[in-house]
Parts: structure tokens; sequence; C-alpha cells
């Protein structure tokens, strides 16, 4: 009882309180919770009143030394007490099942989003099957309501060790497991930002591996897709002259500009090389632009761990950083997504998440801010 | 303490326990036993599951003259327990011998199987998940058939220089409890392995 | 009856032998020696006891650090990485170096002495058992040298105490933390099995005269089932080990997900070691009740037939209820279901045990010494313990909870407060045993009640986080959650634990010093553990007892209303 009060006190102070159910499959939960505290109540409080008065009423008195009435045992009393908790019993389970087979086994709508959740030592992936978006660390859901229908279904894998997604006021938790498949699903009633984290030991930054779940009304949702769908433009440029017709490396090239490299510094299989660039001043551009910050981005090793859809970055290791400054935090919550943190983790993970699996790249300064400057421009 | 003179007093010869050394054996062998249900869990668990490399059924070849070996060894072992018994430790020594002779010709069918596995068809405990899961499970088994040989060969050496009499059969018997248990764990290796798991 | 010694009854006068002492004479060197080779199961019982109590102070200091980390949001007191070997240590610390330890120990030095028996059945297996234990201990702790960790020189086991797959395979944890972890409980585990056989040996094989299964005191029984449950339990542990050390060294693919391993294996192997494993620390603490209780209450346990079955019954079901720390890890409905019901069938018997003491207990006399104070308590938290688990075995409500600080909290509210407590009251209840004299009765009330309100003023808050979605094993906290107070009330419940420990330690030291003498049976008990001196001779008995009801000593202290008459 107490439980129950102080929990509905305190979790108006709390985000991620499991008594502030914001979606169905939590709300079953909620009602569940209740129901079996109520219960382990009325068992605690009828057992530990036994055993205080009994304490209380056989209390030895002081110069009493003989030795009260020896009972050894009755078969009425252990069978009662044996059949009460099993009756007990019986309940608790049948209502457990209920609530198991209507939250696991419930079947996909056809209104249902999909999305597949992929967890990374610290991080998590997040990709819209059916509108082709890949992003990271913070889901958008639509609202769903009872009028319209629109639940999100989750396939939940790893591509490294175990995590666990858990937003209480969604849903229960549920394993990320590499080689496996697993599956849940909420609805949310509600716009707003949703919090939660990772719940399954996976390391050392497994305490900063944070969720932000952001519910949107309908037609937010749709502009936050195709927001996400949109491709980024490849800023470097290969020459007309050079090119070569069938490496069309640059589908949504913009017309922000070109910049010329030194032919030794370009790595030996790129588009540039393949286009045959030439070097505008025999060294990088020493501007603070997106430009110059693609051009870093490009040819230090951040595209073996990172995509930029559009552009020539398609590593897979790393989040997807397409539309990053569409994100509110970065490193799975870690720090705000500000110019000065992203210049700091640029510089040196660990100052922000120690133990972060990308690595200091020892970038000189300047590089650091040219690839900021670039960063910015990813909304 | 003094003895409480009342009337259910056990007398002197009716108060048997059961002994020591089978009681111990039967519980060590109950830890094995469970021991060797996880690595049978495992292999069952991984049947089908490989990515790469060699399948049992392209590479696994029916044990059969090591099976009836190591099977009938068991049955040497318990003419061996009813010679010593009944005193006839000639007897004894020649069915002890016989039995570690057929424990010792499983190991070698077994090491021949695993040199054509590892040589011929390049299956070892690294290539695949069959390959990690059978070394382990009938290695395992294998490793408790020596540690069985080597309890035996010591006492026969023991029964050679004539040190084992017949008072000593209660030990006997709890090292054949264990010899029993060694076949007992071939015959669920065999099928998973050789039956199921092909 | 009181601290005082008791005037004995004669037919336990006669078989006093209060000419012998143990080997206190000799110099320094030969006493050490002495203690070295012993195989004698008393000596044995107390290495482990004392063991098991450094480490009870060395993790008790690792969970104070957590504690202090966990103070505020954001803390620096340690970094990610010392704070995740602090919280691996602890729990393993407390479960197999602490809590299996001393739990062998009570077990090595009573079930000899209450079955009329001269020693366990295979003393030198028995020291072997120890000194393997003690190595392990040591293995572990070396670590902190001689590890080396993802992120530098020197480190203990990182990888939580149940060391989860593929975390632990070589990709994930390229140092060498796990491989300590895993051959020091390799190690701990031969010795347990060891420890394990001989005690159904000795319950099996060495009762005295008289003392048939069902007249044998509910210890025995108790620690026959744990041991039963050691073998069972154990042994997977092993072999899961095994096969993540043929994984990490010899190329092997049990738990390699990228060949088609599984990671959910590994969690099903540890935890059907890791279920029974919490009963195998639980059992023999009712048996500690089962004797207590009685004692302090004036009367036989209620339903000893009921009890006995109880106990088996609770072994046999708790290797069946495995999966219900796996309800997230994406079983089937049905498979979530039958654990589910599983679990909640272990209620059953361990409400009957629950139920037996309180009818032990009504219509006693009851007596308050220190002993029984940590019983009752244990009892009160006893049934919270297990509501939060009954709790806990509502899989749906479990995917809410699983993970959470509301699961630290119960198996805490388990392993202090009823496990912990219950040690505590079998300290002073046999300590006078063991070493002659009295436990202070003023220093062990000041123990008690600092330890009630500093547990109470930890676990009790516990639960709050979790149900505020707190996940556990996390070196820091948003300060935006509504964690923090909590937090910091459940840190000064720890510190005020700490301090009754040191009461408690200062207890044993200096009543092992000035404490009062005890005399053979200062409680007035009914086991014939109570029938020698204190301590016992070497061979602890001077004329092999016969005896003819489960409480030979209320017998001879009562010829007019002996059990035998009842039995």
């Amino acid at each position: 009882m107490a439980a129950l009060f102080c929990a509905g006190g305190v979790a108006a102070a709390s985000p991620t309180s499991i008594f502030a159910p914001a979606s169905t499959p939590a709300r079953e939960l909620n009602n569940l919770s209740i129901f079996v505290l109520a219960i382990t109540g009325l068992i605690f409080v009828g057992v530990s009143g036994l055993l205080v008065y009994a304490l209380v009423r056989y209390r030895a008195r002081k110069e009493d030394v003989t030795e009260p009435p020896q009972v050894f045992g009755s078969l009425q009393i252990e069978l009662s007490w044996t059949i009460i908790p099993i009756l007990i019993i019986v309940v608790l389970f049948l209502t457990t099942a209920r609530v198991l087979y209507k939250l696991q086994d419930a079947p996909e709508p056809a209104t249902a989003l999909d999305v597949t959740v992929v967890g990374h030592q610290f991080w998590w992936e997040f990709r819209y099957p059916q509108y082709n978006v890949t992003t990271a660390n913070e889901l958008h859901v639509p609202v769903s309501s009872t009028a319209a229908p629109r639940p999100t279904f989750m396939k939940l894998t790893s591509a490294d060790v175990m995590h666990s997604f858990w937003v209480p006021e969604l849903a229960g938790k549920t394993d990320l497991l590499p080689n496996r498949v697993n599956e849940m699903w909420i609805d949310p009633q509600k716009p707003g930002m949703y919090v939660g984290q990772c719940a399954q030991f996976c390391g050392s930054e497994h305490a900063k591996m944070l969720l932000r779940v952001y519910v949107d009304m309908p037609d937010q949702f749709a502009q936050w897709i195709a927001n996400q769908q949109r491709a980024q433009p490849e800023l470097i440029q290969p020459t007309p002259a050079a090119q070569d017709p069938s490496e069309e490396s640059a589908p949504n090239a913009g017309n922000a500009g070109i910049v010329r490299a030194a032919a030794s510094r370009i790595p030996p299989n790129s588009p540039a090389t393949r286009g045959n660039i030439v070097a505008v001043s025999g060294e990088e551009s020493q501007e603070i632009s997106a430009q110059a910050g693609q051009y870093v981005f490009e040819h230090e090793a951040c595209i073996s761990c990172h995509t930029v859809a559009g552009t020539v970055a398609t590593g897979r290791y790393g989040p997807d950083l397409t539309h990053l400054m569409s994100r509110e935090t970065l490193a799975s919550g870690a720090a705000p997504n500000t110019r000065e943190n992203l210049l700091a983790w640029i510089g040196d993970p660990n100052q922000i998440k120690p133990g972060s699996l990308m690595p200091a790249m020892h970038l000189s300064d300047r590089q650091n801010e040219q690839i900021t400057a670039y960063l910015l421009t990813l909304k | 303490m003094a003895t409480v003179p009342l009337e259910h007093v056990m007398n002197e010869g009716t108060w048997k326990l059961p002994s020591r050394g089978v009681v111990a054996m039967a519980s060590l062998i109950t830890a094995e036993a469970s021991i060797f249900t996880i690595f049978v869990v495992a292999y069952l668990y991984y049947i089908g599951r490989d990515v790469s490399g060699p399948t049992p059924k392209e590479v696994l070849e029916i044990p059969y003259f090591g099976t009836v070996c190591l099977l009938s060894s068991s049955g040497f072992i318990m003419l061996a327990e009813r010679a010593i018994e009944h005193a006839r430790m000639a007897a004894f020594r020649l069915w002890w011998s016989v039995t570690i002779l057929l424990g010792a010709t499983f190991l070698v069918d077994t090491g021949m199987e695993w040199e054509k596995l590892i040589v011929h068809d390049h299956l070892t405990i690294r290539t695949n998940l069959f390959g990690t899961t059978f070394y382990s499970l009938v290695g395992l088994h294998a490793s408790h058939v020596v540690v069985g040989l080597l309890m035996m060969l010591i006492t026969l050496v023991f029964a050679l220089t004539g040190h084992v009499r017949v008072e000593h059969a209660e030990r006997v018997k709890v090292l054949a409890m264990y010899w029993h248990f060694v076949d007992a764990v071939w015959v669920v290796v065999f099928t998973v392995v050789y039956v199921v798991g092909r | 009856m009181g601290a005082e010694s008791m005037p004995t009854v004669p037919g336990i006068e006669a078989g006093l032998d209060r000419t012998s002492g143990s080997t206190r004479t000799g110099t320094y060197l030969e006493i050490v020696h002495s203690w070295i080779v012993t195989v004698d199961h008393k000596r044995l019982g107390i290495l482990y006891i004392c063991y098991a109590l450094v480490f009870l102070l060395v993790a008790g200091v690792e969970a104070l650090m957590i504690r202090v980390q966990l103070f505020f949001p954001h803390n620096n007191f340690v970094s990610p990485f010392s704070f995740n070997r602090l919280f691996t240590m602890h729990g393993t610390t407390m479960v197999f170096l602490v809590g299996m330890p001393i739990l062998f120990g009570f077990g090595n030095y009573l079930v000899p002495l209450m079955i009329g028996a001269r020693d366990m059945a295979f003393p030198r297996l028995n020291a072997f058992s120890f000194w393997i234990s003690a190595f392990a201990g040591l293995l572990l702790y070396y670590s902190f040298i001689g590890g080396v960790g993802l992120a530098g020189a020197g480190s203990a086991p990182d990888v939580a105490w149940f060391a989860y797959a593929p975390l632990t395979e070589r990709a994930f944890s390229p140092g060498h933390t796990v491989d300590y972890w895993a051959v020091a409980l390799v190690a701990s585990g031969i010795g347990s099995i060891g420890t394990a056989i001989n005690i159904i040996a000795t319950v099996f094989c060495m009762r005295c005269k008289g003392m048939t299964l069902f007249r044998m005191p509910l210890l025995p029984w108790l620690y026959a089932t744990t041991a039963f449950l050691v073998l069972v339990a154990v042994s997977p542990l092993t072999a899961a080990q095994a096969m993540l050390m043929i994984d990490r060294y010899l190329g092997g693919h049990f738990f390699d997900t990228q060949a088609g391993g599984s990671a959910i294996l590994w969690a099903h192997f540890f935890w059907i070691f890791g279920h029974p494993e919490v009963y195998v620390l639980v059992l023999p603490v009712f048996a500690f009740a089962n004797e207590i209780i009685p004692v302090f209450s004036r009367k036989a346990i209620f339903g000893y037939a009921a009890m006995v079955a109880a106990s088996v019954g609770i072994g046999f079901i708790s290797l069946g209820v495995w999966a219900h720390h796996m309800f997230t890890i994406g079983m089937t409905s049905f498979g979530n279901a039958f654990f589910t019901l599983s679990t909640m069938l272990v209620s059953i018997p361990t409400g009957i045990k629950t139920f037996n003491w309180l009818a032990t207990i009504w219509g006693g006399k009851i007596r308050f010494a220190t002993p029984m104070l940590f019983s009752v308590a244990f009892l009160f938290q006893w049934v919270i313990a297990g509501l939060t688990g009954i709790m806990l075995s509502i899989s749906a409500w479990n995917w809410q909870l699983h993970n959470s600080y509301f699961v630290v909290a119960h198996f805490h509210y388990v392993l202090v407060g009823a496990i912990v407590f219950m040690i505590f009251a079998a300290i002073y209840y046999w300590y006078p045993k063991i070493t002659g004299r009295m436990l202070n009765e003023r220093l062990g009330k000041w123990h008690f009640w600092l330890m009630v309100i500093g547990f109470h003023m930890t676990f009790d808050v516990m639960h709050f986080p979790g149900l505020l979605g707190m996940p556990r094993q996390i070196f820091t906290y948003e300060p935006d959650r509504g964690w923090t107070l909590l937090n910091q009330i459940i840190s000064v419940g720890g510190f005020i634990q700490g301090i009754a420990v040191l009461v408690f330690v200062y207890n044993m030291v200096h009543s092992y010093f000035r404490g009062k003498e005890a005399g053979p049976d200062p409680w007035d008990a009914w086991t014939l553990e109570w029938s020698t001196t204190s301590p016992p001779p070497d061979y602890n008995f001077v004329v092999d007892p016969v005896v003819a009801s489960r409480r030979p000593l209320w017998d001879l202290k009562h010829p007019e209303d002996p059990d035998s008459a009842f039995e």
C-alpha cells in the first residue's frame, strides 16, 4: 500500500515511472501491477499482523522457567495453508497469462509502422523499412489513437552484445540479441517526448546508452520522414572534363562549389581519383566551411564508419549522420547537440563518453572545426 | 552422552547405514551427469545451425567397433566384481585386464576417428559449430574414459603385486560404478552425435 | 535461560570431557601448521567462516564505493571502468567467496555434531575442498593486479556477475578479466562439489545409532538438500565456463553469434545454475531458523514432516524456474507462461515453511536474546522478499521490473534481509559452542538495531528507483529522472549497515578474549551438539550417542514428557 501511495506521488516527478503509462502495453502492465500489489499487500498485512501479535502475546514472562505445551503439528492446518496459497496462485497466474498473451501475441494491423532497432555499443540504430530511412538514437513515431490506430511494431536485434530497449512509459523492456530478432510494439496515445535507456549491461558506457522516443502528430511525423528521406549533397564534385561517365558518384550533387585536392592526398580508389580532380593550391582548403569540412570528412577515416546518404560516406559501423542536426542530443543522449559539444566530441569522444568505441582521430583543431562546420549542415 | 534407556532403542546388530563410498560415487556421478547434460543440450541445440564447414552427415562414420568394445567392457567389469566378491583373485585380475584393454581399444578407435576428421576432413574445434560441439562433447567423454582407465591401471598394479584382497570388493564396486557411468554416457553421446545429429 | 551456563543434566554431565581442549599449546609455528594440515571438520568449519567474513568486509567496501559513486548524478568518484569492476566483484565475491563458504563452514561444523558422528565422511576431501576454494578466492582477487582489461593495466572482471555472452567473448573482452572470473569460479566449484559429496555421504552414512532419517534434526536435512542442489546446479556453471574458455582460447563458437552461436544459450546455462544457487544460499539459512526459532520459543518445530517435505520440494521445484531471469529475452508466450507458473509454485512450500515458523512461535514462551532478534527480523524480511519475488514472477510485469533497481532491492532483501540476518543469528547462537564464550548481548543489540535501521533505509527505499525506471549496473544516472534523493537515502543506509558490521566484528574479537564462559548448553537447547563441552573435544563425543527421538536432550531434561513417547 505504501508502495502504491509513494509511487503515485513520486511518479509525477519522474519521466520514467512505470505507473505513468502513455501506451497500451504500459497501461496493461500498470493495471496488472496494481492488482498484484493489492493482493500481495493484503498477504503482507495478514502475515505480519499475525507475527506481531504472536511476538507480543507469547513473550516469556521474566520469572517463568516452565516450558509451554509442546505441539508437534496439525494436518488440517498444514492443508489449509497449502490450499489457500494454491488458490491465490491460480488467480495470479490466470491474470498474468491473459495480459501476457494479449501483449505478446498481438496481431500487427495493416496501418502499423515498422521499425527495426539494432543495438550497438553504445548507441541505437533505427531503420524504417517502409520509408527507406535510417537514423540513430532518437526514435520518431506517430501518435496512435483509438479512432486512427497507428501502432509501431518493432523488430529488435543487435550488432554486437546484448542490449535492452526500455522506455517505461511506453512498454516493458525487450532485449536485443545478436543473431536473433525479437519483437515488441507500442501505441503511444499522447504526443511528446519519452525517455528511457539501455537496460542490459553491455560494457563500459552502458549507463550512457540513452533513448528518446518522440511521439509526433501525424503531419509532424510525415514531415520528419520526408526530411529523413532527403539525401545530402555531395559538395565535392569531379571536374567535368575528366569525369568518367559510367561512374556517376554524386547523384544529387549540389551546387555549393568545387573543392580541388592535391592529387597525392587522394586515396587511390576514391571517386575523386576517378574523376581526376586537380589541386587548386596544392593543399587542402584553409577556410572553415562546409565544403572544406566535407573534404576532410571524406578523406579521413570518418566514412569508414559513418553514412551520409547521397555522398560517398557509406560506413555502417557508427551512427548514420545524414540528418545529424535533426537530433537534439549527441552520442545517444550523452550531451546536447550543440556546436561546442560536436567539436568536443569529434576532438576526443572519451571526454564525453569514456569507453565509447569512436576513437579520437587526432586531427588538427582546424580540421575539427571544418568537420563541425560540415556536420552542422546535415539538417 | 549416556544411552537413553527406552524401548525403541535400536539393537546393536540392526543399525545398518549405506556405504560411504557408494553414496559418494553416486553423488559424483550426479554432478558429472549434470555437466554432460549441458554439453549434450548444446550439441542438440546447434544441430543444423552451422554457417559453413563440414556437416555431420558428410564426415561422420559410425564407430561400431569402438562402441562394442566400450559397452562390452561393462559386462567384463561386472565379471571382475563378482570374482573379487568370491575371492577368486586370478579371475579378478583377468577380467579387470580385459576391461582395461577394451577401454583402451575404444580410445584408440576414437583417436583414429579424430585423425581422419582433422587431417582429411579439416574439421577442428574452431571450424564451425559442429566442430566445436563435437570435439567438446566427445572429448569430455574421452577424458572421463582416460581417468577411468588410469584408476583401473593403478588398481591392476596393486592387484598384480598382491595388495588387493577380498575385503576390497566394496572399493572395486565403487570404481565399477564410475565405469558403468562412463559407458552409459557413451550410449547417450553415441545416440545424440551419430544417430540424431546425422 | 540466558547467558549463564545452565547446570547440565546428569545424562549430559557423564558424557562431557572437560579435560581435552584443542591443541592450543606449542609454538606459534606449530599452531599455524596444525591449522593448515587439519582435517577436523570443526577447524575446517572455522576456517571457512573466517575466510568468508574477511571477504564480507572486502565486498562490503566495494558496495560502499558503489554507493558513493551513485550519491550524485554524473558523479566522478570512480571511472565507468572501475565501477563496472566494483559491481561485478561485489556480486561475485558475495555469492562465491562469502555466501557459499560461510554456509559450508557452518555445515561442516554442525552436521557431524548434530548427527552424533565424529567427523565428516571424507575428512581429507573436506580439507581439499576448503583449500581449493581459498585458492579460488585469492585467484579472483589477484586479477586486480594481474588481469589486463579493456582500458589499461591491471583489472578485475567487469562483465557483471552473470557475465553474459557475447560480451565475454574475446571480441568484446580482449583482456584477461573474464579468464580470471571463469577459472577462479571453476576452482571454487570443484571445492563446492567436494563439500556437497561429503555432506551427502555424512548425512546418509554416519548417523549415530537410533537416528533414523526422520529423527534427524532439520539442519542436516536441509544441508543434504542443499548439497544435492549443488551437485546438480553448480555443474552447469562449470560446463558453461568451460565452453566460454573453449571459445576464448581454442577458437570455439559456443557463444559466437557470427558463426551461428547463441547468446541466449549462455543465459539459459547460467541461470540453470544461477537460480538453484540462490536456494543453495537460502536453504542452510532455513536450517538455522529451524534450529533457533524453536529453542527461543521453547517449543518443538511445528510440523516436522511438512518441513522436510517442503524443504525437499523447494529443492526440486527450484530446478525448474530458471528462466524467470529471462522473461525479456524473447521467449515465446508459452515459455513465459510456463516459467511464471513454476516460479509461483515455489512459493507454496516456501509459504508452508514460513507458516510453520509462525506456528512454532505461536503458543510459545519467546525469549528475545540476540539470536532470536535476528530470527524475528529474518521472518518479516523473508515475507517481504517472498512477496516481491511473487511480483517479479508475474512475467508481464517483469518486463518493466527486470534489470531495474526493483530486482536489486528484491535480491538484496533475500541475501541481506534473510540470509545475512540469519547468519548473524547463527553466529550469535553457535559462537558459544565454537569458542566457549558468549558474545556480548549489549553489543549484539546495538549490532541488531543498527542493521535493521540501515537495512530498511537502503533496501526498502531501493524498490522505488526501480519502479521509476532506473536500470541496474549503471555507473551514473541522469539528474532529470527523479532518482537522486532516493539514491542518497540508499547510500546513507549502506554506511549505517557498515557501522553495524564493525560493531559486530568488534564483538566477535572482544568476546573471544573477554566473553562470559558459555558452558556446554547456554541456550537450554535440545540437539546433540549441546551435549559436548564448548568447544567440543577433537573427537566430538566421548561415547557414541544413541538417540530415541528428534530432541535427545529434551528427553534427558524432561524424563516425564519425552518426545520419544510421541514418535
